[in-house]
């Protein structure tokens, strides 16, 4: 590590848990944040400052000026997609980051190519499918993501290491129906709740790729922060799980056009 | 008594997030107590007369289709806490 590497990481390098072993590591890694919106705004920041060496940015939406409540690393960048002005902060912010800019949605067709290689995948979307895709793209390529959804004060957040724990579709099957769960549009959030959530992503990205502590792993932590009541949920792997259990090896697109039954 | 917690989504039908329920001694018995309570909550946790799967029933903490369903033993001090499916991000 160069002289400036040692002082702009010294917080995290005098840790035990990490050293400069550890932040070797971390400038090694590389993560997929899926959504640069209010869970991914956090998320990206903080991933960004700890220089985790590779992120990969993924949204196909432009910078409206209701994002700026909560997604507050597009300051400035009205009108601009979101994965790009993302990747304007984090080269100002840490010109150690290689960022790779995903200036779309990802989509049935094009998921797995895009998870595949990267260590650990940040599901900072804002929708059941994306949701779900993220879940079964990255069980079929074994790769480690955090989940995370928010709405109004309320979230929730687990880590799943495929072969290992739970996923997503082991706790909810598929997709509630069009209309029948309100959308943070519809029903609101507090900035602040998708800042606490997608910072707790970011430090179980860090300590999935250092091997440190303990991941949310066949755990979801459930978060109120109007009573911050903070519930933990044990989880278990559902034996019928069609993805889990291996049954379904590969992303059929049709299945993707609503419910995401398999 | 038994502390149930409901999410933000339920609250327009409960008025509030956590209350207590008296003499429930399983899962079923508390829904039937709370259905009569807040009778719109039966349409949000029931379709077909069948538990819906985008809303979980955990008992202190603990999954209740990992435990004996809707027949799961309650006892005094337990926690029945609701987890709708969301998805904002």
């Amino acid at each position: 590590m160069r002289d400036e590497q040692i002082k702009r990481y010294a917080r995290q390098i005098i840790m035990p848990e990490i050293g400069v072993k550890g932040q070797k590591k971390l400038l090694e890694s590389r993560v997929l944040v899926v959504g640069a919106g209010g869970l991914g705004s956090p998320a990206i920041q903080y991933l960004a400052g700890a220089g985790v060496g590779f992120l990969g940015i993924a949204d196909g939406d432009a910078v409206d000026i209701s994002n700026l409540q909560r997604q507050t690393i597009h300051a400035g960048n009205l009108g601009m997609n979101k994965a790009e002005s993302a990747k304007k902060f984090v080269e100002e912010l840490n010109p150690d980051v290689e960022v790779e800019v995903y200036p779309f949605h990802l989509s049935p067709e094009n998921i797995r190519d895009i998870v595949r290689g990267y260590d650990v995948v940040l599901d900072c979307t804002d929708n059941f499918v994306s949701r779900f895709l993220i879940n079964d793209a990255c069980v079929i390529e074994g790769i480690p993501f955090v989940h995370s959804a928010v709405l109004r004060f309320e979230g929730e957040i687990m880590t799943i290491i495929p072969g290992e724990s739970a996923c997503y579709r082991c706790v909810f099957a598929h997709a509630p129906p069009p209309g029948s769960v309100p959308t943070c549009q519809e029903a609101g959030v507090v900035g602040a709740t998708v800042g606490v959530l997608g910072t707790l992503q970011a430090v179980e990205a860090i300590k999935i790729l250092l091997n440190i502590g303990e991941p949310l792993k066949n755990r979801m932590l459930h978060v109120d922060l109007l009573t911050m009541d903070f519930t933990e949920l044990k989880l278990k792997k559902n034996p019928e799980c069609p993805v889990c259990s291996g049954k379904v090896r590969e992303i059929i697109p049709e299945k993707y056009a609503e419910s995401c039954q398999l | 008594m038994i502390k149930v917690k409901f999410p933000s989504v339920f609250v327009q039908i409960t008025g509030k997030r956590r209350i207590e329920v008296d003499g429930a001694e399983k899962v079923s018995d508390l829904l039937e107590k709370l259905f009569q309570d807040f009778p719109k909550l039966k349409d949000r946790l029931l379709k077909d007369g069948e538990l819906t799967p985008f809303i979980n029933i955990f008992v202190n903490g603990e999954d209740i289709r990992h435990l004996n369903g809707l027949e799961t033993k309650l006892s005094d001090g337990d926690e029945v806490t609701f987890i709708p499916a969301i998805s904002g991000g």
